[in-house]
């Protein structure tokens, strides 16, 4: 669905809360505003622009261009709009004979200073200097030719005033020749990213926006491409490549971006049907406006050359892929599927949904399993992320999900971020928090590494737990150790929320001596005293909230930490109010939709069990055939069975489960075992080397449908142009359970969402038109809430009583030992996005080109292990070699390193050890031998041996 | 020019300063002239340091270095003589006696003799208007200045510069 919509106007200052309502007139047309919002504001709220080039509705106002100055009966002068606050009875003139002198004036002397070649400029049509020239009536300018920064040269030799553009970024040029000085970039980076890697060197006449110091570009300074600068920029002095490039986009689609689990909004500017860049929307409710390098810049995969458009097959895995029809494709695949199931059984044969496709296409996936192949083998890469969140939150408050909405941190005073690191996986959110930290909220980060929301700029000073990675339950009941002991508990919430009682039996469990801090300390090697410290500040704190990520549930006892989580916060009334709750920071873009949206074996959508007739009855109904009561296999038990000889065939959609599960050897013999493996994929990915048929996926930008936010947020997304791979991903799984009989008549994933609407209570009130009407929903919506519901257990947990649980710390199987003394722990970085099957095909690839392991110096001098050297990396279950980086991030005996390369492979390393309750794999803690190397391990070159040989395509016959 | 960034003890030096402040009002301005006290000029590699110390960032800290015309990004000559380049001095004839400054030293504004002994400077405004054209060498103020006058001082420093 195609958009024409002009995007928003500019308001100017950026909108303000308050009960005081105050009325002004405005060029005699009256306007009321809340008190504190601008002049300039109230002017745009009445209709009327006035004119300007410092103030944007994004920043906070400055008050430096001075062309949006007005007259005001009873004051003096002529005072900026920007920065002028409205008051009772104020009567506002915004064009009178004096100010259009001194607009004029003031844009003279501006355009005095700026290259006149708007035709050839990349703004033109686009540029507010332009408009502002226009809209003040400029017709000439007096002064005469003379110093200047624009000029690269005069008649007396080169200006030594002008500068070369800066396009050290891969995405953006920086033409300092256009450049006002508005100051716009500097405080976009400031206010709204929170990086401060931007300011105006020298001043008067020799003033310059610089990135970082004297030496810096723009990629050398602390700049992290987030897009909020070129935004802002009035002019084409920061501009996008693509627009430089391609010129002005002619329309505008709406989109929610699919990469992590933030869920910002974007306009996608379009010219045709190309995308020509994309745009975070203002008003979208998970973003307002910003973004991170990664959805406003790196969407260049969707049209990168590896992508495959045609479907392929092959007998063996060994063979070259063979290119094919859709129909032969779909032939194969199911011919080998129905042959599975005849030989080996109904319960043989299984999909993996993907956490990057839309709900809809997701609900047919498993849909796909439950219906159509007749069983419950339906499983999600959520598995090895956030399952112990869907556990331990559904145990402890009766949900699912997160409590509160991002808008929440605006209130809070204190975050305690647990096994997170919002700055480089949750970007967006990350400078939302760092927002929050800047005007005084406190800041405990518990995690193995010094994370980079330690180092915010002007923020107090954060509390930092470098806990030992796997003793993350111990460090948490440690603090509801001293929260019981000093009674800084909140009984009153306590009593009426929860079960007095449970509580009790709670309390003395973790009143237990084992769980004080001293002890504490000793297993998770963080002082006790800063247990105290943050136990105490977190119970004080009027408004505490917990974020916290993988660095949580990638744990044998994720599921206790989750629980742990959940009674720290209930047992200090942190819940059901703004600024609190416990919120987990979803990995992927769709990670909480495909859990909503019943992956899992053992649960239908909505996280209703199979063995439950009534909800069984639904689906029986809606499906017209009868559903297996059986829970069916999770992957690593798909795994197990394969090799077993058991499980013979898969059908996995969009992930990569190669390179992003645990232990990658046995995930490859696991698949070799099978007959049919099905990639549903963009790009001939690891897995697909091990695939019999490979589906050619499509892009979000080409398909509808919606995804869910960490916050429980529905956003639609809007198919911008026409699948190059022929079909939305949805039809794609439609055409293949129609040939197994599915007999499926979806035509629009609207159609989808109103069966989903159907057939789930935390749904039925969703439905297209309703998100196209209102934006975005947080579920649950229904006939109790109408428009969803932003914070969760307001009045009471969805289970009635909140549910202490006792959490005992059970040291994991993975130790260290004499062979293997490390600790490796797994994470993201900024600009890389999970395996990277998207991002090392975009120019993201000029900030981190290769996987990273990062060890402390007392470490690496033991191993003789300098700077940017190769090491070998040895687990129990295999080894990789990589360079290292020396740090002291991570404390001594520590080391870290991201996955989002295929030749590093950091899962071949992981275990197959997993949380208790779900299965979710350790990825978190393995032991591990570092020792210097000389290059590749025998393991990367036979797997990267295998890679080529199985990606081998047959030419296509002449025609 | 090697950097005093590549002498063993920088960073030591470096903290003592920033430490010697920690806990101050506003700490940077007071930073940054001890800063050029030590080493003549505010080093780059200095500015990352300072900016980690105060929880700011690099760019905030070259924001203000290069605000102030005072702070350095290098070395001066052992001397440094400013000239008073704004209105006042202007009406009693100061661009001329910039000309005849410039010719006799035979360095532009910014610029050090070869022998780095003096570096000539502009300075926008002494206080001593009344007195213009006016001039500063090192610490000592000059009223009235003349190029004579100013040759003067030069040869006093040690200089012999102009002859």
């Amino acid at each position: 669905m195609k958009d024409f919509i002009i995007p928003d106007r500019d308001m100017g200052t950026p909108a303000v809360k308050s009960d005081v309502i105050v009325n002004l007139t405005v060029d005699g047309i009256p306007v009321s505003v809340p008190a504190g919002t601008s002049v300039m504001r109230a002017a745009a709220v009445a209709g009327i622009s006035v004119p300007k080039l410092c103030a944007t509705d994004h920043l906070t106002a400055f008050g430096s261009c001075r062309l949006c100055v007005v007259q005001i009966d009873g004051m003096r002068g002529t005072p900026a709009s920007c920065t002028t606050p409205v008051g009772e009875g104020m009567v506002v003139h915004t064009q009178t004979d004096e100010i259009a002198q001194i607009r004029k004036g003031v844009m003279e002397l501006y355009i005095s200073d700026h290259p006149l070649d708007c035709l050839t400029c990349a703004a033109n049509g686009d540029c507010e200097l332009q408009d502002m020239a226009g809209a003040v009536g400029l017709r000439e300018v007096r002064y005469e030719p003379g110093q200047n920064h624009f000029a690269r040269r005069d008649a007396e030799g080169p200006n030594p005033e002008w500068r070369p553009k800066d396009q050290s970024n891969p995405y953006f040029t920086f033409d300092p020749a256009k450049c006002i000085v508005c100051n716009r970039c500097v405080r976009a980076c400031e206010e709204v990213q929170g990086t401060f890697a931007l300011t105006i060197e020298s001043r008067g006449f020799d003033s310059r926006v610089s990135a970082g110091m004297a030496s810096d570009s723009f990629l050398s300074s602390d700049c992290v491409s987030c897009g909020a600068c070129v935004q802002v920029c009035p002019t084409a002095t920061l501009i996008e490549n693509k627009v430089i490039e391609i010129g002005t986009p002619e329309h505008v689609v709406k989109t929610t971006c699919a990469y992590c689990g933030v869920g910002c909004s974007f306009d996608v500017h379009m010219r045709g049907e190309e995308v020509v860049r994309m745009v975070p929307s203002k008003e979208g409710k998970a973003n307002h406006g910003h973004s991170c390098v990664k959805g406003r810049f790196a969407w260049g995969y969707a049209t990168h050359k590896e992508r495959k458009l045609e479907p392929m097959i092959r007998e063996k895995i060994t063979d070259p892929w063979r290119v094919v029809s859709w129909d032969e494709a779909l032939d194969f695949a199911t011919g080998r599927l129905r042959a599975a199931q005849a030989d080996h059984g109904v319960n043989s044969i299984g999909v993996i949904t993907s956490s990057r496709c839309t709900n809809e296409e997701t609900y047919l996936v498993q849909k796909l399993a439950r219906a159509v192949f007749r069983n419950n083998n339906t499983d999600t890469c959520a598995r090895v992320c956030h399952s112990p969140t869907g556990y331990g939150l559904k145990t402890a408050f009766g949900t699912s999900a997160g409590t509160h909405d991002f808008d929440s941190v605006d209130e809070t005073d204190l975050a305690l971020v647990i096994g997170c690191n919002p700055t480089d996986a949750h970007p967006v959110f990350g400078s939302r928090m760092r927002k929050r930290l800047r005007e005084g909220a406190s800041l405990i980060v518990i995690d193995p590494r010094e994370i980079d929301l330690l180092k915010t700029p002007h923020m107090g000073q954060g509390l930092h737990l470098p806990l030992r990675p796997g003793t993350n339950v111990a460090v948490v009941t440690a603090l509801a150790h001293v929260i019981v002991a000093e009674r800084l508990y909140d009984e009153a919430f306590i009593r009426e929320r929860c079960d007095w009682d449970e509580f009790l039996d709670y309390a003395e469990f973790v009143l237990d001596p084992k769980h004080a801090p001293e002890e504490v300390e000793k297993l998770s090697k963080v002082p006790a005293e800063l247990i105290r410290q943050a136990a105490r500040a977190y119970a004080r704190a009027p408004r505490a909230s917990i974020y916290y990520g993988l660095g949580v549930t990638e744990h044998s006892q994720g599921s206790t930490t989750v629980m742990a989580i959940a009674n720290l916060a209930m047992m200090c009334g942190n819940i059901g109010k703004p600024g609190t709750g416990v919120n987990p920071l979803r990995g992927q873009n769709n990670v909480q939709g495909s859990c909503d949206m019943g992956s899992f074996p053992n649960e239908y959508p909505g996280y209703r069990h199979v063995s439950d007739p009534e909800t069984r009855a639904i689906y029986e109904r809606a499906w017209g055939v009868e559903l297996s009561p059986e829970p069916g296999l999770r992957i690593p038990n798909m795994f197990d069975e394969a090799l077993a000889g058991r499980f013979r065939g898969l059908y996995c959609q969009g992930e990569d489960i190669v390179q992003s599960d645990p232990d990658t050897r046995h995930v490859t013999s696991a698949l070799s075992a099978m007959d049919i493996v099905i990639v549903h994929d963009l790009f001939l990915n690891e897995t697909s080397n091990y695939a019999h048929v490979f589906l050619p996926g499509s892009s979000f930008l080409e398909k509808d449908g919606t995804f869910t936010n960490a916050e429980r947020r529905i956003n639609l997304v809007n198919r911008a142009m026409t699948p190059k791979n022929g079909y939305e991903d949805w039809e794609i799984t439609q055409m293949l359970a129609n040939r197994m009989g599915g007999n499926w008549t979806y035509t629009h994933p609207r159609e989808i969402m109103a069966e989903i609407a159907l057939t789930t209570p935390s749904f039925a009130g969703v439905s297209f038109e309703l998100l196209e009407r209102e934006g975005s929903v947080q579920w649950p919506c229904n006939e109790a809430a109408p428009l969803g519901t932003p914070v969760m257990h307001i009045d009471g947990f969805v289970r009635g009583k909140g549910k202490f649980i006792h959490t005992e710390y059970v040291a994991t199987e993975e130790r260290t030992g004499a062979r293997f003394p490390l600790l490796l722990t797994t994470g993201r970085i900024l600009s890389q996005y999970n395996v990277g099957a998207q991002t090392r095909r975009t120019d993201n690839v000029a900030w981190h080109p290769e996987d990273i392991l990062e060890i402390h110096p007392s470490d690496a001098e033991n191993r003789g292990v300098r700077e940017g050297d190769w090491v070998r990396v040895a687990s129990r279950s295999g080894d990789t070699t990589l360079r290292a980086h020396i740090t002291d991030r991570v404390a001594p005996g520590v080391v870290y390193t991201t996955f989002h390369h295929p030749t590093t492979q950091a899962n071949v390393v992981t275990t197959d050890n997993s949380d208790w309750a779900t299965n979710c794999p350790e990825f978190k803690v393995t032991a591990v031998q570092v020792s210097p190397s000389n290059g590749p391990s025998d393991w990367q070159e036979e797997y990267q041996a295998h890679s080529e040989l199985s990606r081998r395509i047959l030419p296509t016959a002449a025609e | 020019m090697t950097s005093p960034a590549s002498d063993a003890d920088f960073l030591l030096r470096l903290d003592a300063i920033i430490a010697a402040h920690a806990g101050r009002e506003g700490p940077l301005l007071p930073i940054l002239h001890d800063i050029q006290a030590e080493w003549g000029y505010v080093p780059e590699e200095a500015q990352p340091v300072i900016a980690g110390a105060l929880g700011m960032t690099r760019a905030e800290v070259y924001g203000v270095v290069s605000f102030y015309h005072d702070f350095r990004d290098h070395p001066s000559g052992r001397h440094v003589l400013r000239l008073c380049r704004a209105e006042a001095c202007q009406s009693m004839g100061a661009d001329e006696l910039a000309d005849r400054v410039r010719a006799a030293l035979g360095i532009d504004f910014h610029q050090t003799t070869p022998d780095g002994r003096l570096t000539l400077e502009p300075v926008f405004c002494l206080g001593l208007c009344a007195c213009g054209p006016s001039a500063q060498m090192g610490e000592r103020l000059l009223g009235r200045a003349t190029v004579e006058k100013v040759q003067r001082l030069v040869a006093e420093a040690g200089m012999g510069a102009g002859a």
